[in-house]
């Protein structure tokens, strides 16, 4: 009987499955356990990056051929009111920096007089969101530079309009990156008006956070601008984020139940900025002192 | 060699290939929770039809990769393609003789705990992913399964036909 079983097997057997199994399973635990520990293999998570880049890019190139093809099929006249509306849009920010130049000088004036540490001009870089998904249930989007270019983890991501979210895994060429809409993202904010501190914390839905901790009596109403208050250290101070909602106050609870809505277009931006924030900037090769030293020396 | 290049190695790296792009191909947030997992489907064809050539060190390696580009826990992937191919691999041969239905109904077993343990693994870790459509890759991965076994048949009987 034993033999008979073993006759019919062996063709089919296929030699130490069982141990290799194992063997793998126990290596994948072992590797979760440092990667969700400590972030141990941040080298080797890098070195697999570089191998899945061409795909990511593969996968992007669709998308890359049609933008570019909309843009060179593009019709004269389009192009020509597209101009127009551009040299408008332009005249106009030209004039609104004018006067920002002018503030921004008065500011570190002021700040000079009262012995405030200077605000500078952070560095920005235009990155490239790239067309591929992660995972449904995180608000994660990848983006075209990584460490190559310059980026740390936990560096701040804005589009035109407002703070997108931060970088969470850079790798040698691309960088993930959350937004601030995923359920695990909390950021710390003010509000505009009068610099009432909260934070704003992802819900999961792309146009909606939530402010948990703001209690019944807080001065905030509909319309409020909440902009980040750079308390939690890794997003500059002054990026405006969300604007209120909804408001409920619900007299039994302790918390007023308020809603904001994400300044910045979050899945409709293709083109974001990362910023290197004063501070770092400052650690690294000392520009930041550079920028307010002239308007001081005009005061003195 | 070459030839057995031709018939064993080359598609299976082009399907996988291929399995890789879909699986990280943008898709809006509505149907992205719909999407099945291509490699999960790839791997158990392939361990079914060559379980000597593609097995479980194989899946592993499919298995980080997918880790990688999903930014998931490094190792969450590896070990449920491992478990499943191990699974796969072991009933090969019975596998091969069912009826196309309960084959279905086999990767329908398979792919059902595939997402098991990646949530299992998600829930020991604390990573938050609760959701009833959590389930939806199992089903449209059943469905799928019927056309691509089809599909990857023919892949597999002209590469071996034309080496």
């Amino acid at each position: 009987m034993v033999d008979s079983r073993g006759n019919s097997r062996n063709p089919a057997r296929i030699p130490a499955l069982g141990i290799r199994t194992l063997a793998l399973v126990f290596i994948s635990i072992v590797l979760m356990y440092l990667d969700h520990r400590e972030n141990h293999l941040d080298a080797v998570r890098k070195g697999i990056g570089v191998a899945v880049y061409p795909i990511q890019l593969i996968v992007d190139a669709p998308l890359r051929f049609w933008a570019w093809l909309g843009k060179t099929t593009t019709s004269r006249s389009d192009l020509e009111r597209e101009l127009g509306r551009l040299n408008a849009e332009r005249l106009l920010t030209n004039v609104r920096l004018q006067r920002l130049t002018a503030l921004e000088a008065e500011n570190a004036r002021l700040r000079a007089l009262l012995d405030a540490r200077g605000k500078v001009r952070d560095d920005v870089r235009v990155a490239e969101i790239m067309a591929v998904d992660a995972n449904p249930y995180e608000h994660n989007l990848v983006i075209d530079i990584g460490s190559r270019d310059g980026v740390y983890d936990g560096q701040a991501i804005v589009d035109a309009d407002g703070v997108v979210g931060q970088v969470i895994k850079t790798g040698l060429m691309t960088s993930q990156a959350v937004l601030i809409s995923d359920t695990d993202h909390a950021l710390p904010v003010e509000v505009n008006r009068n610099g009432l501190r909260t934070i704003a914390v992802g819900t999961g839905e792309i146009d909606r956070l939530d402010l948990p901790f703001l209690p019944n009596n807080a001065d905030i109403r509909t319309g409020d601008l909440l902009v980040t208050s750079g308390l939690g250290g890794a997003f500059p101070a002054g990026y405006p984020v969300a604007v209120v909602d909804t408001v409920t106050r619900i007299p039994q609870e302790p918390f007023a139940d308020v809603n904001a809505k994400p300044s910045a277009a979050l899945d409709q931006v293709r083109e974001v900025m990362l910023i290197w924030s004063a501070s770092s900037i400052g650690d690294e090769d000392g520009n930041a002192t550079v920028e307010v030293d002239p308007v001081e020396m005009d005061d003195e | 060699m070459s030839r057995e290049l031709a018939s064993r190695r080359l598609p299976v790296i082009g399907t996988l290939f291929v399995g890789l792009m879909l699986s990280i191909m943008p898709l809006p947030d509505s149907i992205a929770v719909f999407r099945p997992d291509w490699l999960a489907l790839l791997a158990i064809f392939w361990a079914m039809q060559l379980p000597r050539t593609w097995s479980v060190g194989t899946a592993w390696i499919v298995g980080i990769i997918l880790d990688v580009s999903y930014g998931t826990l490094l190792g969450q992937h590896a070990l449920a393609l491992c478990v499943i191919v191990f699974i796969t691999v072991r009933f090969h041969l019975l596998m091969r003789v069912f009826p196309l239905s309960q084959l279905t109904a086999t990767v329908f077993a398979l792919l059902a705990l595939y997402q098991f343990l990646l949530f299992w693994i998600n829930g020991v870790a604390s990573v938050s992913a609760a959701a009833a459509t959590y389930w939806a890759p199992v089903i449209t991965g059943t469905l799928i399964w019927p056309f691509l076994y089809m599909f990857l048949s023919g892949v597999r009987y002209r590469a071996r036909t034309a080496s």
